[in-house]
């Protein structure tokens, strides 16, 4: 019996994601009184096995092969598949990031397994393990029981925390038969420059149609500088062409949870709220009083955003040293 | 060229969830093609426009589904199957994917739609697990979609970006918002829908039984989130406010 974690990286840097899982894999891993075995797979990733251990792992198994350079489903599952087929393990994680959301089903389907996407907390009691899944958009809180000896669960970033804890970390290679892709990387395109990732982000600033104009995220784009901060959007904004639907924050959007999210321009609509929701904190900026944002924000500041945010870059500027 | 697209009926996004039993209901839940799926459908009319062939629109669901399949095919796609059947009544994402494996595998197809994810479970696990029931490649969450000579030339969004994609054709894509713009039903488009083929099958007229598509996950409890409390409202100058706000993001909220 073993718990399996899948350790997404990128470009040969691990990814934060990847911390946060292998972290909840040890967790769980000493809880049901298991191994935690990490899987990375790519090419020239070999030396990020170093860094994996000290999140936890007790074994770390090492494909480094140019057939993984750039992410592929098809390769990459027939490794995972391989894996867990040599590893038989009860369960495995991987993060509900692009590449986890693709791979994880596909993997799933193959073993035959149970899958639970998008969790936001993993238990185990009395020798099972449960899941919660946020439903409808985050609008309920669903637990799921998987029944397939094989469990599989993807886990929201930026919800459980990384934390370096001891763990064996024996490295082995593992040597699998990477099949041909039928699909082939032609170009990446890389957008949002130095921000961080929306999913991922510890803080997003975000506008909405109040911003009244495309240059307003120009504003919006402060605030994050000042903050260190990703930019979101409500869906009017991207709808009226002022941002692209990568950065719609709701329940046709990205579901993001920050340790603070600023909603600015921003009414507060049920699908808006979907993706948002469960920010730790929201501050909203709103001229409108009776804005339904200001029902579940922290803190609101009722006022023209072209006045306040200005002001609050500022103070923030001296706050922060950005 | 034929192209299939999978449909689920979801419940409206505005709807507001409530839980009795363990369970959400579905009490005076307005239910709507899930949102993903109208760009499927779009796009499969699109290349049958572009290219001739055939769109079916298949769903696993239930009576009320045959109401998004009827607005699908006045959308104008030809055809329409319905998988229907008691033992489906907990389908997760492998029954449905095992139940819709099975019936496209009698069937000629080119490309295979998806929405990228059902706007109620949230899944984003059919279009993947189905992709590999049929042993097909497969490219999710695309903006862009491009037929050529045996492969296509997707965008699909990743983390960070998006990547250009060749993909060897049959293959599945599943739609994100972006892909197209969404067409209302015509008039004669809703009259013609009338009498095109909407088929009802259960799982025996696919040679499956219950056992084959018995659900893996199981939900064991559903609970509404914790209510958030309105906070504090500052207003008044606009220098005192912003003062006030970042004291409490710092000493209160702690999260600068
Ligand atoms: C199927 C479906 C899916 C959807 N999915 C999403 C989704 O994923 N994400 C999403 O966000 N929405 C989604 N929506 C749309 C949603 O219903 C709302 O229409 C949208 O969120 C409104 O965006 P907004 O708050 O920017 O605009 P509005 O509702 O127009 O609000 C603008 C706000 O700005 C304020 N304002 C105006 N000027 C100023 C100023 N100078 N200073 C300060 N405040 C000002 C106004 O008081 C107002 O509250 C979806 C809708 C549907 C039907
Ligand atoms: N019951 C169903 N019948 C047909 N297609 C479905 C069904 N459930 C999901 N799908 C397809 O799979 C996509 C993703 O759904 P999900 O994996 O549930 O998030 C949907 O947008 C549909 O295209």
């Amino acid at each position: 019996m073993s718990i399996v974690v899948f350790a997404e990286q990128r470009e040969g840097a691990l990814r934060k994601i990847a911390t946060e899982v292998v972290s909840e894999g040890k967790r769980l891993a000493a809880a049901a009184g298991t191994t935690l075995k990490v899987l990375l797979a790519g090419s020239g990733v070999a030396g990020l096995a170093d860094e994996i251990k000290t999140f936890g792992a007790d074994e770390i198994a090492v494909v480094d092969n140019d057939a993984l350079k750039d992410y592929s489903t098809e390769t990459y599952a027939a490794v995972l598949a391989a894996y867990l087929q040599q590893e038989n393990p009860e369960l495995v994680l991987l993060g509900h990031s692009a590449i986890g959301k693709d791979l994880a089903p596909r993997v799933a389907a193959r073993l035959d397994a149970g899958l639970v996407p998008d969790c936001v907390k993993i238990d185990y009691a009395d020798g099972d393990f449960s899941f919660v899944h946020p439903v409808y958009a985050g609008k309920a809180l669903a637990t799921y029981k998987v029944k397939s000896a094989v469990k599989i669960a993807t886990l929201r970033p930026n919800v459980f925390a990384a934390a370096e804890q001891a763990g064996a970390g024996a490295v082995s290679d593992f040597a699998a038969d990477i099949p041909a892709s039928r699909t082939t990387l032609k170009e990446m395109v890389v957008s949002g420059g130095d921000r961080p990732e929306l999913t991922e982000a510890d803080v997003i600033c975000s506008g909405g149609r109040g911003l009244g104009k495309p240059e307003g995220f120009e504003i919006i784009e402060q605030l994050a500088d000042a903050l260190g901060a990703a930019v979101g959007s409500s869906r009017a904004a991207v709808d009226a062409g002022w941002r692209e639907h990568q950065y719609q924050v709701g329940q046709t959007g990205k579901v993001v949870s920050p340790n603070l999210y600023v909603a600015c321009g921003i009414s507060g609509a049920i699908q808006h709220l979907a993706g948002m929701g469960s920010s730790k904190c929201i501050v909203a900026v709103n001229k409108d009083p009776e804005a339904n944002i200001f029902n579940v924000a922290d803190f609101g500041i009722e006022g023209d955003l072209y006045k306040v945010l200005p002001e609050l870059i500022t103070k923030l500027k001296e706050v922060t040293g950005n | 060229m034929n192209i299939v697209a999978c449909i689920k009926q979801t419940f409206d996004t505005e709807a507001k969830i409530a839980v009795s039993g363990g369970q959400v209901s579905d009490q005076g839940v307005n239910l709507i093609l899930n949102p993903y799926d109208e760009y499927a459908v779009e796009e499969a009319i699109r290349l049958k426009e572009k290219n001739g062939g055939e769109v079916v629109v298949v769903s696993v669901g239930t009576d009320k589904t045959q109401e998004a399949l009827r607005y699908c095919l006045a959308m104008g796609a030809d055809r329409a199957v319905l998988v229907q059947d008691p033992a489906l009544g907990k389908a997760d994402s492998a029954s449905v994917s095992v139940t819709l494996g099975k019936l496209l595998a009698d069937m000629e197809y080119d490309v295979i739609l998806c929405g990228n994810q059902a706007v109620d479970d949230g899944a984003s696990a059919v279009p993947s697990r189905l992709a590999e029931k049929l042993d097909l490649p497969q490219a999710n969450v695309i903006t862009a979609l491009e037929i050529g000579d045996g492969s296509a030339t997707v965008r699909r969004e990743v983390d960070g970006g998006s990547e250009i994609l060749d993909v060897q054709l049959p293959a599945l894509f599943s739609a994100q918002k972006g892909l197209n713009e969404v067409r209302y039903p015509s008039l004669p488009g809703i009259m013609k829908a009338k009498r095109k083929e909407l088929k009802v099958v259960g799982l025996g007229d696919l040679g499956l039984s219950a056992d084959d598509v018995a659900p893996k996950t199981e939900i064991v409890n559903v609970e509404l989130p914790p209510a958030r409390q309105a906070g504090k409202v500052l207003k008044g100058e606009v220098a005192d406010v912003v003062a006030e706000l970042v004291t409490l993001l710092k000493n209160e909220a702690k999260v600068i």
